[in-house]
Parts: C-alpha cells; structure tokens; sequence
C-alpha cells in the first residue's frame, strides 16, 4: 500500500530547502522500491522545524524534523515510511505541544491538507459552512457574523458584522467583496500561510460574504512578495470553478460569485483599504477620505465588503459551527481567536493560534522559547512597523485589542517581533520614520513632508546636536501626524517612535557615534525617491 | 531567471491587448510587461495609455508610484534582501553590509557585469526565519552571509 508522506510547499519551508527534501524523497523512495504519495501540504507553523516531513501511519502522522536533504538516505534506512524512530523523530505531529496546547480555528486544516485537493478540503470539513449559509437568510448570516463577535483582523479591529450589514443595506446593482491580502507589515505572514497551505477556506469565507451581502464579483489583493501564494491560490480558483463553487452557480445555488485574485506591486500603502481599491481600480494607491465608506462607495464607487484575509477565513468555521462556538473563545471585547506570529529573534519563531488573552510572555516563553540569540529579551515589537515597542516590563499585557490600547500599544494582525539586548531603539524609532517616508503615498502632507522631517530629528538627537530641543520637536511632530494623517501610516507611525523614546529613553542619551557606522545607512532620502529610481 | 526579451513593441501591443478588457487592467498590464521585458520600457506608457483611453500621465504616475516596476533592465538575477524589523533583528544590517562589500554596489544597482541586481524589500513574509531574502522569485530563510556568498556565487559564475 501506498504511504502517504508531506513534506510542505509553504513558502517559509521551501526558504530552508523543502523542494530539495521532497525530491530526494520521491528518489530514494523509487531507488528503494517503496511505494509512496507524495502530498505537498501548507505548513504547520512550527517554522524551527521546517523542513517537517510527515509520514501517514494507521495510528498517527508521525513527524520529522528538520529534514535536510542529506538526511533522506538515513531516514529511509530506519524506516521512516512506516513511522519508525530516527534521531529526527518528534512523534504524533498532533502531540508536539507547540500544536497541542493552540486553538486552531481559522488553521484548522492548514498543514493537514493537500492545499489544492477539493476532496480533502470537504473530507475534513470544508464548505459545510457555505451548506449552512445557503440555508439562511441574508440578514441571518450577516446576524451570525455580528454575533460572533468577530473583528477585522487586519489591525483596526472594526466588528465584521457591522461593515457587512451595511453592504447588505446598500441599494446597487453591483457590490464587491474585496478580500485584503496584502500582508506587509514586518512579523506577519498568517495570510500567506492561508495561501499557501488552505486556500479554499478564503475563497468560502469569500462566497459566504458574497451571498450575505448581495455580492458578485470578488478580488483578492495579494502582494507581490508572495508569488506561491500567488500561484497557489490561482489554481485553486481555477479548481473550484471546475468543481462549480465559483461561476453563475455557486454550489447550485443559483447564484453566482466571480473571483480573481490580482497582483500588488511593491507598495506597503496598499494595505490600506481605500489605497487597495485604487490600486485595483489600476491608479497609484494613494488613500480616499473617508467618508465615503467603501461600504457604500467602494470599488469602482460600488458598495464593497473589503476585510483582511483571516477575517474572511474565519467566517467558514463562524457559519459551521454557530456564532456561540466561536465567540466562547477569548476574552472581553476580543471573541474568538489570534493568530499571533512568533517573529524575529526568536527561538522557535511559528504561528501560534490562540483564544485571545494569553499574555505576551507566554507567547513569546511559553511559546517562543526566549530569543534565538540566548541574550536577554530587551524590546518587543506587536502590530507591525506601526506598532509601538514594548520593554520586558510590559510583557503581562494580555493579548487583547483593549487592552494594548490601554498601554499606547497596538495588536493589530497579531505579530510579535522580538528584539534582543542589542538593539538600538534610536535606530528603531529612525528606521520607523525612513519606512514612513518610503512608504507614504503623498497624500496628506503631515505623512509625506512630517516623515521625512522626522528622520532628519532623529539624526541630529543621535548625533546629540541640541537634543533636549529637538526631542521636542520630535514629539510635536509626532502629535501633528497622528493628528493631521489621513490614514493609519502617518497617523501611527508615531506609535514606534513615541513609544522607544518613552521606554528607552537611555538609547537616545548616548554619546554621539564617533564613527560613522550607525549613520552608514541613514543619507536621508528625499521625499519620494526610491533607492531604485 | 529566465532570459528576458527585448524591447519589442509588437510583443508589448499583443501583451495589453490580452489584458485590457479587465476591470482596472492596469496593474495586471505592467505586471505582464515586466514579466516579459524585465522591466517597464518608456516607450510602453503611450501603448497603454491609449489601449485604456488614459492620458499618458495618469501611466506614467502609476509606473513610478509602485516600487516594483523597473525603469531600466535588471541584471541576469535579482537578490533582495529585507530591510523590515523582523530581519532586522537577526541582523539583516550586518547581511546587506557584507553583499554590498562583497559585489561592490549598493541596494538598488546591478553589478558592472550585469549578472546580479540587489534590492531592498520590506517583507517576504518569512519573519520566523530572518534574516530572509529572495532570489530570482525563490525564498531562502536564516541567510548567514556564508549561504549569500553561496547564493551570489551560483548568480554570478560564468555560463
């Protein structure tokens, strides 16, 4: 009998030599005469681990890892088809604690299935949640949502169910939902992992938002960083129009969904939902006041449901298992789960999903091991490059909206970055500002013209020349551009800055660099240029 | 990478004529266009332009707002290297510092023999495994400046 073995073709897997496992598998499975299946699964999000071959026994997927390629030879000669012990034997995949002690909602499939087998999707519960939904109402299923308690996931947080009710409530003969993939922020790759390893999941959390509003064209913006994402996900359009779960008759419904999944290009600004919609609309991705809403004027001015990616993966398991289910998990105004993603110098970095309210040591210890370094913890990073840097001393923050609001912090999608004692918080809260004016899409002028200023601060408070005054002036700036932005990359990016000032103010009362190695890579940029251009 | 062809104009009319039915095709137009010639040619905003009844500014704007197009050739392979906080943190500083000694060009330039172009990305989604870079579209994780040496060397060896 054929033995199933993965080995994943998750993009963080394939970066430490997974393609090179999986061939020198399929060789020496063929030198040796055993018979296997290979499945190119997604990752389990034990990143440390990766390659993390698993092989399919009656008992148990038994894991190893990590697999180098040079290590086939010796896994096959102990047996590992059939599960047996090698020195890179972790057991029961489901067993490793890192899995065991998760909540895994969203992720419940991704790593376990063949990512672009619509049979497996169903065997292990897939499009019961579409079932369901096409057995609602419209206002039932957008009920569903709201009284899950689910929040945008992208960072603001906005509750689902509110922004679909007003899509619903919209008069147009066109809407759109617009699925937000464009997952830039540094210590995020939750989307991506979505992509590559359960694609099927979105595009039904996609047709169950299509169905609830009215809905029947859908984009998925994915950046262009992710181009096996990218292609995974086109082919798994590809295979449910095939299959008759996208096109004029989803499921047999009668009703129809549309789906295309489009490229960015490079710009961070696009994660914004209203750059996003220009993007897509084909212009440069420069953000829309709001209002109008792109609830009520979204893409091409038509109402449209734009959410983050793991919002819209969340929904199946919301209509399958029932509101109450998910909304059990967490705790105050968070319901349900956090896919947190264990960054940087960190020990064992990987996807962590969780109810909300564990606390950031426990993910970042209990989870993460410590730092990847073996030096002490000295600052964390949560939300992005537009989240504020946190000192051990914040690490009984609970994984809450709330309550990192509380602390001038913000969760936002849910990745931690973690820094060791080697860090420079000057530098940080500089590179913040540069990011900011590389970044900005010009609008509004306290993002384009503030960012830059702001690095220009920073450089003479490092080069200590009249620091108390431009310290100052720094905070002035900062209160300008989180009040005068127009969207969330100027309004924020003070977050960063303010927060390693306020920390660790030591970082920017030192003497100035004598050589000129900090500054190495700090020539202030103008405005708009790009080191390529 | 694959071989990059040349500036045909012909080639480019039969790219957007395949595109330019799509909502919002202008993206996906420029995309195909860097895919086939490697990077957006200057003669390509006044085809687009008029395939999509846009003013050749309104074209030329959105080629220079992303940071993806090209305005000139690319080397035979491009390296990019993240810059974000994550691969700073496993110090991508010290990583980019030793590329650009290494091949003699900074973030953004090609080397004289064109085989190699270096580029700064802020992403690539790999954050667990920093320093990450990508080369020629492929990812690689936990990037000592040994496995760059490796990776240059096998970009940059006479064929």
């Amino acid at each position: 009998m054929s033995v199933k073995i993965y080995v994943p073709r998750d993009s963080a897997a394939l970066s430490v030599g997974a393609e090179g496992v999986a061939r020198a598998i399929a060789r020496e499975a063929s030198l040796r005469g055993v018979d296997i299946t290979l499945v190119r699964n997604g990752s389990r999000g034990m990143f440390w681990l990766e390659p993390l071959v698993e092989v399919e026994t009656s008992l148990a997927r038994i894991a190893y890892g990590p697999v180098s390629r040079e290590a086939v030879p010796g896994l096959f000669d102990a047996g590992f088809f059939e599960g047996k012990n090698h020195a890179l034997s972790l057991g029961p995949t489901e067993e490793i604690p890192y899995l065991k002690r998760q909540e895994r909602l969203t992720f419940a499939r991704c790593g376990i299935v063949d990512p672009l087998s619509l049979s497996d999707y169903i065997a292990h519960g897939g499009y019961r949640g579409l079932q369901r939904a096409l057995t609602l109402t419209p206002e039932d299923i957008v009920a569903e949502v709201t009284n899950s308690g689910l929040r945008g996931r992208g960072g603001a947080g906005f509750p689902t169910g509110v922004k679909w009710q007003t899509v619903l409530g919209a008069q147009s003969e066109q809407k759109y939902i617009c699925c937000n993939a464009d997952e830039g922020d540094s210590g995020t790759y939750a989307d991506r992992m979505i992509m590559e390893g359960d694609p099927f999941v979105l595009i039904e959390g996609m047709t169950i938002a299509a169905i609830a509003v009215g809905a029947t064209q859908g984009y998925i913006y994915c950046r262009s960083e992710y181009p096996q994402a990218f292609r995974t996900m086109q082919r798994a359009i590809a295979i449910a129009y095939e299959s008759g779960y996208l096109g004029a008759n989803v499921a047999g419904s009668g009703q129809r969904f549309d789906l295309e999944v489009r490229l960015g290009a490079g710009a961070y600004i696009c994660g914004e939902e209203t750059s996003m919609l220009e993007s897509l609309e084909g212009k440069r991705g420069q953000i829309r006041p709001k209002p109008p809403l792109p609830a009520l004027e979204g893409l091409f001015r038509k109402p449209t449901v734009v959410n983050n990616l793991i919002t819209l993966a969340t929904v199946p398991i919301i209509l399958d298992q029932g509101a109450e289910y998910y909304r059990d998990f967490g705790m105050g105004k968070s319901r349900g789960t956090l896919t947190i993603q264990l960054a940087g110098n960190i020990k064992y970095g990987g996807l962590v999903e969780k109810a909300f309210g564990i606390t950031l040591r426990d993910a970042i210890y209990a989870f993460g091991g410590g730092t990847a370094t073996g030096r002490p913890l000295r600052a964390v990073q949560v939300g992005g490059p537009l989240g504020a840097y946190f000192p051990d001393s914040f690490l009984d923050t609970p994984l809450d909206y709330e309550a990192f609001a509380a602390r001038k912090g913000m969760l936002g999608h849910g990745g931690i970055v973690v820094f060791d004692d080697t860090v420079d918080l000057a530098k940080q809260a500089r590179f913040a500002m540069e990011f900011c004016a590389i970044e900005s899409c010009g609008k509004c002028t306290p993002c384009r013209v503030g960012s830059t200023r702001g690095v220009e601060v920073i450089d003479r408070i490092i080069a200590n020349r009249n620091r108390t005054q431009n310290l100052r002036l720094l905070d002035d700036l900062c209160e300008l551009m989180t009040d005068g932005s127009l969207c969330a990359l100027g309004g924020l990016i003070p977050l960063p800055v303010q927060s390693a000032i306020r920390h660790f103010p030591e970082d920017f009362d030192k003497p100035a660099p004598t050589s000129p190695e900090l500054l190495l890579r700090t020539e202030t940029l103008p405005h708009g240029t790009h080191p390529r251009n | 990478m694959s071989e990059m062809q040349a500036w045909d104009a012909d080639r480019a009319q039969a790219r957007i004529r395949e595109l330019e039915h799509l909502p919002g095709a202008l993206l996906p137009i420029l995309h195909a266009l860097q895919e086939e010639f490697g990077y957006i040619s200057s003669d390509a905003a006044p085809l687009i332009a008029s395939a999509l009844n846009l003013s050749h500014a309104e074209v030329h704007g959105v080629i220079s707002f992303y940071h993806d197009f090209r305005h000139a050739a690319p080397g035979k392979h491009v390296l990019r290297i993240c810059r974000a906080e994550s691969c700073q943190s496993m110090g991508c500083d010290a990583l980019i510092q030793h590329v650009e000694q290494r091949l003699g060009v900074k973030l953004g330039e090609t080397t004289p023999d064109r085989s190699l172009t270096i580029e700064q990305v802020f992403c690539l989604g790999n954050c667990a495994l920093s320093p990450a870079v990508m080369l020629d579209g492929e990812p690689y994780g936990r990037v000592s400046p040994g496995v760059a040496d490796f990776l240059i060397d096998s970009s940059t060896r006479p064929q």
